[in-house]
Order: structure tokens, then sequence, then C-alpha cells
């Protein structure tokens, strides 16, 4: 089969590799129709997230047909058989580990086959993740034609027919991480949602934030198309390249402060002339002192109204410095995070999608074959040709 | 944002300009002696000087070819300083990367403005925005917060 292989930094590559097979009665094959490149993905193809290895097939966002199921698979969960669309979370879940009963889905204590890595390294293991470094299991991604889903009596997401894949697609992360990141804020119907970096999850949080009942929804990007799309779905546009952001929330919230600040960008915040603290942490990270740069969560921090709340959907991989932990402490503001927990939202959000609250396709900008994904992966990153999202068709 | 090549060897050049610049003002002697200069400490100070006015312009400014073009014209003052034929070839390598880096960034920093994409019709809503808050609230199906296990919605 074709598939998108990780070979070095800046170096992904469609390949020929060996199709997959069942290997665990819980396992099911899926002929992928649609999958996505994702933001998080840069951080691969970028070199800033440690464990990969050459050949690694990348992806997370993936959706597709049951082509095979493990004996165990039509019978349990899902019941998933032959000929099933489903969409398959990010995420892998056993279903039955404390972690799981308790809905805590991205943490799943089971589903890392590297776990022992991922105690060394973070103090304790996450779930295993599709395509996402040995860190996290080391299992091949859904940028291919067919993937094997683990544990696929408790993960897919069945998508009823006659739904176009571009709906349910981002069902398996990016919809549920924006809306997990909303719905983390417990947004009151006075509040001001600052929303930092419009990408494909910033727009999805959003529309999460509009949905949940905010009275004012904030987006800060500095590309007009993404601010564009910002605003269609109801922020109040910020281009941090063209006025300071910090007076800009202060002049909207008379002062006081976003009540709840989202942090949709991540570990590479962009490097800029009004942020002097990003040359501090780019130099750091050429001297390989430091890992991820923290601009928005020092911003974040700053800005928020005391008593607030900091939510973190944005994926930081290691390392910060000059954290202003002062000022988190001094403000009593709470802070959010973690990976997604995709299955404890994503049936509520098909039904959102089903009975016409929102279609999600309004964020595709690229659509292209397989073939092409490498090519994409450089105009994702490089935000060329109005690129916000990009679904590659295997 | 992602970085172009240039903009990489280019910050790598301000980094090499900061450290040789702080070398040429702690230990202007030893400088001298290796790159065979022929001028007075206090010349060699004054050229450190310079360098690290020049690293630290390159690291900070939102276009850099000025600067490491500055760093082209400041090798040629070093090459006419030396009189070691060992010195002379080493400022010409480095004259070499700071040549084309220059142009690699004049080209990409004189690049025509980017093409304006609009969205503005990608609402992803049925209904303009205003009537779409609280939709989900609207339902009295508020999400649960994080803390609460209700909201498993595993079949």
């Amino acid at each position: 089969m074709k598939a998108l292989c990780w070979h070095g930094k800046k170096d992904i590559r469609c390949d020929t590799v060996p199709d997959p097979q069942i290997e665990n009665p819980r396992d099911a094959i899926i002929k992928v129709t649609t999958c996505a490149i994702c933001g998080s993905d840069l951080h691969l193809f970028n070199g800033f997230i440690p464990g990969m290895m050459r050949g690694d097939i990348v992806g997370h966002e993936f959706m597709g047909e049951v082509m095979e199921v493990g004996s165990d698979v039509g019978t349990k969960g899902t019941k998933l058989k032959v000929g099933d669309r489903v969409v398959v979370p990010f995420t892998i879940i056993c279903g039955e580990c404390e972690q799981c009963r308790r809905g805590n889905f991205s943490v799943c204590e089971r589903t890392n086959r590297n776990r022992a890595i991922a105690d060394k390294v973070f103090g304790h293991s996450t779930a295993g993740l599709f395509g996402y470094t040995h860190l996290t299991g080391g299992y091949a991604g859904g940028q291919a034609q067919y993937v094997r889903v683990p544990y696929a009596d408790v993960g897919p997401v069945k998508i009823p027919a006659g739904m176009p894949d571009d709906q349910a697609l981002f069902l398996g992360d990016i919809f549920p991480t924006g809306w997990q990141a909303a719905v983390q804020c417990d947004i009151q119907p006075e509040d001001t949602v600052a929303i930092w970096g419009a990408g494909p999850v910033g727009q999805f949080t959003i529309r999460s934030a509009v949905l949940l009942g905010a009275k004012q929804v904030i987006a800060i990007d500095r590309l007009p198309e993404r601010l564009s799309m910002a605003q269609a779905g109801g922020a109040i546009p910020v281009n941090f390249e063209e006025e300071s952001v910090i007076e800009r929330l202060q002049d909207l919230t008379h002062g006081k402060g976003p009540d709840k600040c989202i942090d949709a960008v991540g570990l590479e915040a962009h490097v800029g002339m009004k942020h002097l603290d990003s040359f501090y942490d780019r130099a750091k990270q050429t001297l390989m002192l430091e890992s991820d740069r923290p601009h928005v969560l020092r911003e974040m921090i700053y800005v928020c109204r005391p008593a607030g709340v900091l939510s973190v959907p944005g994926v930081y991989g290691g390392l910060i410095d000059k954290f202003p932990m002062g000022a988190l402490m001094q403000k009593g503001l709470t802070v959010r995070t973690g990976q997604t927990h995709v299955n404890k939202w994503a049936h509520d959000l098909l039904r959102r999608i089903v009975e016409g609250e929102i279609d999600p396709s309004f964020v595709v900008t690229h659509t292209a074959s397989l073939e092409q994904g490498p090519d994409l992966y450089k105009t994702f990153r490089d935000k060329e040709d109005g690129c916000i999202k990009v679904v590659l068709k295997p | 944002m992602h970085q172009s090549r240039a903009q990489t060897v280019a910050a790598g050049l301000g980094f090499f300009s900061i450290g040789l610049g702080l070398a040429e003002l702690v230990a202007p002697r030893l400088v001298r002696q290796a790159m065979g200069f022929h001028c007075s400490d206090g010349m060699v100070r004054l050229y450190g000087a310079r360098e690290l006015v020049n690293g630290v312009g390159i690291l900070l400014a939102w276009k850099r070819a000025p600067w490491v073009w500055a760093r082209v014209a400041g090798d040629a003052l070093d090459i006419a300083t030396s009189r070691s034929p060992a010195g002379i070839a080493a400022l010409a390598g480095v004259t070499a990367v700071d040549i084309a880096t220059a142009a690699q960034l004049s080209r990409e920093e004189n690049a025509p403005p980017r093409r304006h994409y609009d969205y503005s019709s990608r609402s992803g809503f049925p209904r303009p925005p205003a009537e779409m808050r609280g939709r989900a609230l609207a339902k009295k199906e508020r999400a649960q917060g994080p803390l609460s296990f209700e909201a498993t919605t595993r079949a």
C-alpha cells in the first residue's frame, strides 16, 4: 500500500509499504477514504518532537471503511462489521482501565505499548496515539491506504450513511479538541474568551465557544485569511502584527482582561519583532537549551483576568523557560490542558453535525491525493496558497 | 512560522558575530595574532563592537538581509586589515557564506506580497453566528466540565 512515511526532519515521503494485518482479536483493518494533515504533524515534520524513527507512517486524523475485523470486534462494544464507515479517534483507548472508565480517554493506562519510555519522560504514560512517535506507542498512522486500528471494539465512531467524509473526518481530532478546549473553560454567559491561533483547532475552538454561549470571542493571529475565517465564525479578529494584543484585549474587556484564554498555538509560536521573548526562545532552541517556544502561555498569563481559566489544547513537547509562575499564582488562574478525550465528545458532536448545528467542512481549504501529501506538508507549514486545512484522499 | 534555510543560516551568523565580537572585546591581542590583523588592540575592540551590533541586529531584525550585507562590508574591512594568508583564507570562506546568505535573504524579503484569501463566507453555521450563540445551552445539553465523568459518550 501507499503511505506517508517520516524519513527525518522536513523529509516525509509517499512510500510503498506492507499492508497492515490483524494482530489481535480486538483489531480492525480500515481502508482510509479521507485523512488530514494536522498542525501537530508539523511538529514532527519540523523535528520538534522526539521519538520518531525512519519509515514511521504518520497521520492521526483519518476515517474510512472497515475491511476486516478481529474475532472480538464484531461481538463487543461498537460491534463493527465489514463495510461500516468509521472515524477513528487519534487517541487509542482500551475502554476498560480506570482512566477510560472515568472518561479520561487520552490518558488510557493500557494502550501505549512503549509505556516504559513515556513513564521516564513524563512521569506516567499517556494513551497510545496513531502516527505520533514511539513515545506514544509507535503505532502506524493514518496517512495511508490502510490502517490497523487496535481496540476497534471501543475506539472508532460509526458514521451514518450519506454523511460526506469532509463533514465527519474532524470528529477524530480537531473538532473535539476545539470543543474540549472551550468546555474546559466552563464558559459563562458574560465571559470574554480570547483564543490565540486561528488555525484549524482555533477555528473549531471559536465556534465551540460561540455555541457554548460566550458573550465575546476574540481570535488572535497574523494571517488575514485565518482571521477572515475566524470572523466568519463569530470572533473579533486581532492581528498581532498590526496591533498590540494586550492593549486590544484590555480595550475589548474594559481593562479587566479576558475571563478565559485558550492557547491553540502550542510549541511553535511565531518568532517576530513584536515578541522579543520569541527571539530568546528561538535562540535557546537553536542552542538546544529549550524545546518549546511558550510566548502564548506568557501572554495569556499576563493578560487573563484574575481568577480566570487558561485552556491549552496547543501541543507542547518538552521544556519551557521564563514561565511567569508568580503571576499565575498571584492571579489565581486555573490551567486546564491535555490531549483530547475524543471518545468523550465525538458522539455528541456527531449528533450536532447530523442536526445541522455545524458543518465542519468549512475549514477545508486544500484537497489532494496521498502522493501529493509531501508537497502539501510544505504548503501547510509555510501557510502558502491560503492553506488552513489539508485533506488527502488515499 | 517556518524559517527558510537562509533565515536559519543568518541566525547562525548572528550568533557567530556575537561570539567573535565578545572574543575581540575580551581578548583583542589573541584575535589580532590569530587573524594576522595589522592594527592596534583598540581597533580590534572596535571591530568587536561592530560584530556585536551586527550580530544582535541580525537576530532581532524583521528583515535580516541588510544586516547580513553589513557583515559582508565588515568582512571586507577585516580582509583589508589582515596580513596573514591563513587569516585571509578563513575570512574569505566566511565572506562567501555571508554573500550567499545575504543574496538569498534579499530575494526572499523582496518577494511580492502574499495573495489575499478571503474566507469570510466560511462560518460553518447554518445561521449567522449571533443567532448560534449559546445554541448548545439552549437545548439544555450543556457539555459536562472536565472534572465530570458523566459525559462519556461511548455506547
